[in-house]
């Protein structure tokens, strides 16, 4: 299936005009959402064990952007989450490191001076994150200012209220100036699907996001509850899959917020098989945006390792 | 048209015996049952018996359910467990009735197993304020100092209840666990479930917070090696292993992180118990205050 009609010949012509983009948008298929919702419920019982677990299992630590967002967050802190990054599991230096670690944009220095030559990127939110309610020029500014601290990763937020009020050439507009402003740092855009409300508006959404020239479209700014959840992110791997038959491009995917189980990481990495296929399993395609993720795959491996159950009195607090 | 005899025949509706873990009575999670039979080997019911996963979720809701238990006074510790005692009152004839069919006791005897039972909760539940006048203590030291050593829970407690006392036996090994505040992972015995089923039911109608006391029905020597080599549990009791190399394995795995262990040993549970197994599972936290300045 392929959610673009056979009334669209390019897709460049699809942003050539408010009007067109909008009669795009509208125009894409509505989603079942029982079958969406049965799909991912189905692919959650596949039963994954032994050696593809334990594949699994280092391919989601690969796959981690550790995050820490909050308001108390000190340059101990991320100096912390930087060292459980390079190294997550002191006892077993066989475990894999993670991808990125995402922090607000006035620690991306600290966490770059950290990271430096470990091949682990930094990932800083940025655009008035998480409402994302500023002017452009801030949003712009904010960009700016995190690339310059050396950002490698730009998590921009959505413009909710533009994208609910219909106004698609602004989210449209918005997303192509923080592009150009992230100059070469990916661009992860969040659509916050908690606030979308349908599914269709996060079709449409991941849509808008791919045309402006996203390189991730995000689920949650793990700000908003719910968060990700299985059938939003499989909407969106939809859309990349149906992008990348029509563009040739990969785009990846990142659910955040609210994955907090090595079962729930590896029902997401079914999920991306099943649905977008095995290019997307690949870090630089799919990532996790979590942070109390990481204890407990490190857990499982352990458990994997050494036959008995681990507890969390041997792992960081974080 | 049916006769009244037989269009007022009803279908009884018979209980499915689950496990207790976390406040609610879930299946077992590998799907497996076993048959229960009475001291005379005649069919008694179907009880779910538990895998290693379900004691590994057990354990989890146990640790989840530490914090909150361990935090509050002694006192209402205490009231909480004399309300288990009050509401196991309530269900006496039900816990004869099982007592009695699973151990082969007369049921006059069964009753007073079913008063002891009760009587012992109520014994644990003053101990709850007691225990840090008796086990601490204040130290002399040599300095301008008030030194004090604290009694504290140490944590999640594993129970392998003995095989014999279904319900006497199951009480006596429980209650010196959760009342200075631990929470407890318990496998009762494997022939004589039923009088643990019921204590669950008693532990989600009274006020004991879900996953304090987690019942699990199945095997010991199955669902005891994972307990045993788990390095979230702190400590583990041992009374329902019946083999000694068994039990020698189960200290060895317990070693891993140095577990509490309480090797088995023949009891009887009707004598007075001592403070034996209360002091087992504490820990002593000793604080030195400076005086004065």
């Amino acid at each position: 299936m392929t959610t673009l009609d056979s009334g669209v010949d390019s897709l460049a012509d699809v942003t050539s005009s408010e009007d067109r983009l909008r009669r795009f948008l509208l125009g894409l298929p509505g989603v079942d959402q029982v079958g969406a919702e049965a799909r991912a419920a189905t692919l959650s019982t596949r039963s994954i064990k032994t050696t593809a677990k334990q594949y699994a299992l280092d391919l989601a630590i690969q796959m981690i952007d550790l995050t820490t967002l909050e308001g108390q967050d000190t340059p101990g802190k991320v100096r912390a989450l930087c060292a459980k990054a390079k190294r997550p599991d002191p006892a077993d230096p066989t475990a894999p490191q993670v991808a990125a670690v995402c922090v607000y944009p006035d620690l991306v220095a600290t966490a770059k001076r950290e990271l430096q030559g470990s091949g682990i990127n930094v990932a800083s939110v940025a655009t008035a994150f998480p409402s994302g309610r500023s002017s452009l020029a801030i949003k712009v500014q904010d960009t700016k200012d995190a690339v310059a601290s050396g950002a490698d990763e730009v998590d921009m937020v959505i413009d909710r209220g533009a994208f609910l009020s219909g106004r698609y050439a602004m989210v449209f507009d918005e997303i192509a100036a923080i592009r150009e402003a992230a100059g070469d740092a990916h661009l992860k855009v969040i659509l916050e699907t908690g606030e979308l409300v349908t599914y269709d508006n996060v079709r449409r959404a991941s849509w808008l996001a791919m045309l402006a020239g996203a390189d991730f479209i995000k689920t949650s700014t793990g700000k908003v509850s719910p968060a990700a959840t299985l059938p939003v992110t499989l909407v969106m791997l939809e859309a990349v899959r149906d992008y990348h038959e029509a563009t040739g491009l990969h785009i990846g995917v990142k659910p955040a917020g609210g994955i907090r189980t090595a079962k729930d990481a590896i029902k997401y990495l079914v999920t991306v098989n099943e649905t977008a296929g095995p290019d997307w399993l690949d870090p630089e395609l799919f990532r996790f945006g979590a942070s109390s993720l990481l204890n407990d795959l490190l857990m499982q491996r352990t458990k994997l390792a050494t036959g008995h159950y681990p507890g969390p009195d041997y792992f960081t607090l974080d | 048209m049916p006769t009244k005899d037989t269009a007022t025949q009803r279908l009884e509706v018979r209980k499915t015996y689950k496990l207790y873990i976390g406040g609610a009575f879930p299946r077992s999670e590998s799907g497996r049952s076993y048959v229960v039979n009475n001291a005379k080997g005649k069919f008694l019911a179907n009880a779910s018996q538990a895998s290693r996963k379900d004691a590994r979720d057990a354990v989890v809701a146990a640790r989840k359910a530490f914090g909150g238990w361990h935090a509050r006074t002694a006192y209402n510790r205490g009231q909480v467990l004399y309300r288990i005692a009050e509401v196991m009152e309530g269900r006496h004839q039900q816990f004869s009735a099982e007592v009695s069919a699973s151990e082969g006791l007369s049921i006059s005897k069964a009753r007073a197993v079913v008063d002891a039972s009760i009587d012992r909760w109520v014994w644990y539940a003053g101990w709850a304020d007691k225990l840090a006048q008796v086990v601490g203590s204040s130290n002399p030291v040599a300095g301008p100092y008030f030194d004090f050593s604290l009694p504290e829970a140490t944590g999640v407690v594993a129970v392998l209840a003995p095989q014999d006392s279904s319900l006497l036996g199951l009480t006596s090994v429980i209650a010196p666990a959760i009342v200075s505040g631990n929470t407890v992972v318990a496998v009762s015995s494997y022939e004589r479930p039923l009088p643990a089923v019921t204590l669950g039911e008693v532990m989600a109608t009274s006020d004991v917070p879900g996953g304090v006391v987690n019942l699990l029905t199945g095997s010991a020597s199955e669902i005891g090696p994972w307990l045993a080599s788990h390095d979230d549990v702190n400590a583990i009791d041992l009374c329902g292993i019946t083999s000694d190399d068994e039990a020698r394995d189960l200290e060895i795995a317990a070693a891993g992180n140095l577990k509490r262990v309480r090797r088995p040993a023949a009891e009887d549970w009707s004598a007075d118990q001592g403070l034996s197994r209360l002091t087992q599972y504490l820990e002593l936290k000793t604080v030195w205050h400076p005086i004065g300045v």
